[in-house]
């Protein structure tokens, strides 16, 4: 680290070998798609290149990547959203077309990761970035505003809209699946 | 954290806890993504509510299980197509280059401005050392 931050290209070159695939995971998840994640996760680390000196290191690298890369995404989905001119609402309801299965079974059968990446692919970008930071990547509430440009409140919030869809989606209660069918 | 504690228990007795019944677990539903895991804090009558509820039981397991599928994926990794680490070296090597030469060019800039600037004031002071002659010689001329 203290190579790479006196500007050693080959220890920095170390550092991204050593991140990349968890970096690219990361980004995989806020964007939801290959494309936008390979883009998002060069981004990143040019970014960190860059500013490679301002890295304290009270923290990991790979945490440190991690508020970049969220940041980078932030970026890009703002801007892709306004390019295309399409209004993103946090309400956004997605239909699920796939067949419907008992969820303690597919539980049981180790198929709950499945259907929570699915899940989490078909939230709202707003949402699924606060609650893949928060509750996946563990970073605090005070991050992940900082990083996609909200206050504590707002992120807040979000996680728990979030967090209430993804529990509607993978363990609808009595009367929500009726609900989700009308 | 106390804010939080407030807003819960004024939401749920908004709610009404003694009707029973649906008021009470729609408040108690709107807690429980908070609450899950320990972040916002459930007031007494949150707690007692839930204890003799079923309904609201079952919620707060399903909301356990979905934080735990949620933490299981920390330790997932998924692999990137081939060729995304070269693209990401190749793109900070000339990301490099371009720094580099930057920092060429305002060198070199640098120095222009440099030798400019002692030009002028080489200029300068020939000028005056003219100046002082051409007066020297008037006077001289005068007397």
């Amino acid at each position: 680290m203290a190579a790479a931050k006196a500007g050693e290209r080959d220890a920095f070159d170390q550092l991204v070998k050593a991140t990349y695939a968890e970096v690219y995971t990361l980004a995989y998840r806020l964007t939801g798609n290959e494309e936008d994640a390979r883009d998002v996760v060069q981004d990143a680390y040019f970014r960190a290149f860059r500013s490679l000196k301002r890295f304290r290191g009270d923290s990991r690298f790979s945490t440190w990547m991690y508020r970049i890369t969220a940041n980078c995404a932030s970026t890009y989905l703002t801007r892709r959203r306004k390019g295309r001119h399409e209004q993103l609402s946090e309400d956004d309801t997605h239909r699920d077309e796939r067949p419907e299965v008992d969820p303690e079974q597919m539980a049981e059968a180790g198929m709950l990761r499945d259907r929570m990446t699915a899940a989490l692919a078909d939230l709202p970008p707003l949402l699924r970035s606060v609650v893949v930071l928060r509750d996946v990547y563990d970073l605090p509430h005070e991050a992940i505003a900082s990083e996609l440009g909200i206050t504590e409140a707002a992120a807040k919030v979000r996680l728990h809209r979030a967090r209430r869809k993804l529990r509607e989606r993978l363990f609808p209660m009595p009367g929500e699946e009726k609900a989700r069918a009308v | 954290m106390r804010s939080s504690r407030l807003s819960e228990g004024s939401v749920f007795r908004r709610a009404r806890l003694h009707r029973g019944g649906g008021a009470a677990c729609d408040a108690v539903a709107a807690a429980l993504p908070g609450i899950v895991d320990g972040e916002d804090v459930a007031d007494l009558e949150l707690r007692r509510h839930v204890e003799t509820c079923l309904r609201c039981q079952a919620e707060l397991a399903q909301y356990r299980k979905v934080l735990r599928a949620l933490h299981q994926l920390r330790t997932e990794v998924i692999e990137p197509a081939p060729g995304l680490l070269p693209d990401i070296l190749a793109s900070l090597s000339a990301a490099g280059e371009r720094r580099a030469m930057g920092h060429l060019l305002t060198g070199r800039q640098a120095a222009y401005v440099g030798g400019i600037a002692a030009a002028t004031a080489a200029g300068a002071a020939g000028a005056l050392v003219l100046a002082s002659r051409a007066r020297k010689s008037r006077l001289r001329l005068a007397s």
